[in-house]
């Protein structure tokens, strides 16, 4: 196993993203689904860093630029929403009451 | 070195594992900054020095802050902590588990029967001026395209948070309240 072995990335990039994905499943506070909403942007990132170091170019950190703008513009709109829904007088988090969001 | 990347892997696995396993959200997030920074000691490993300085910069230093605020303005007391032990409990957890594992074992079987060498033995790190060029070069219309992304993610956040609530809570603008009295005071005399 050589420093620039991809493999070992791709498999820890593999194991995160399914982490995020089983707490969006498990979950109901709308606050953790977006942190493993998170989790799993920051799964794919490392994916594409490491499919970068692979073929050593600089696209695969190009790519990870444009998830952290992505990720960056959906914490904004994701964490809006959650103030909003709390500042609508509902007292949890609970995400299967957010169908009577209005406005 | 690859000993190191892995050890950095199996700190922001366990760490990401805390994560969704908590039910205080403060602890969630930090046991996430966690993972960030084992995850930008991955990136540096990998050969990647500017995309790991983002990762603690702008994850760990501007995503998880407002994460942070988020969680200081929502004022959660310990009755969502216990409301939070209660809806984890039970056997909430086996079937997501379940399909998360199915997943998982599909994923690293694919991995597994693709695996290829590494072509480049040892060699130097991507740096940022390789990265800056190619994201000026042939990857400017992507960069075109998510400055609208974040037009759109900022002005979206301010249209939703415009207003917050028909409960007698105060506007978010004073400047706009002050204009609002003196336009009613000229129309009184």
């Amino acid at each position: 196993m050589n420093p620039n072995d991809p493999g070992a990335a791709l498999a820890i990039a593999v194991v995160l993203f399914v982490l995020g994905l089983l707490g969006v499943m498990v979950r109901r506070n709308l606050l953790f689904m977006l942190i493993s909403v998170e989790i799993m942007l920051n799964a794919a990132g490392l994916a594409f860093i490491a499919a970068g170091t692979r073929y050593h170019m600089a696209d695969g950190q190009v790519m990870f630029l444009m998830i952290l703008a992505y990720a960056a513009a959906e914490a904004a709109v994701g964490l809006a929403i959650v103030l909003r829904m709390h500042a609508a007088g509902r007292a949890t988090l609970d995400a299967d009451t957010g169908n009577r969001l209005k406005g | 070195m690859s000993i190191s990347l892995l050890l950095y892997g199996l700190v922001a696995i366990c760490a990401t594992a805390m994560v969704i396993t908590r039910t205080a959200a403060v602890h969630a997030l930090l046991y996430m900054v966690v993972a960030l920074l084992a995850l930008a000691c991955v990136f540096d490993t990998l050969g990647a020095p500017f995309a790991a300085l983002l990762e603690v910069i702008v994850y760990a230093g501007a995503i998880m802050v407002l994460f942070v605020f988020v969680v200081m303005m929502l004022n959660i007391g310990s009755p969502a902590e216990q409301r939070e032990k209660s809806w984890l409990s039970g056997g909430i957890w086996v079937v997501p588990s379940l399909l998360a594992l199915g997943l998982l074992v599909t994923l690293l079987i694919g991995l597994r029967s693709g695996a290829v060498p590494a072509i480049v033995q040892g060699a130097a790190p991507i740096g940022p001026r390789e990265v800056g060029l190619a994201l000026y070069g042939p990857y400017i219309l992507t960069v075109e395209l998510s400055s609208f992304l974040l037009l759109a993610g900022l002005v979206s956040a301010f249209h939703i948070g415009r207003r917050i609530g028909g409960a007698g809570i105060a506007p978010l603008h004073p400047d706009g309240v002050h204009v609002g009295v003196n336009e009613h005071r000229g129309v009184d005399r």
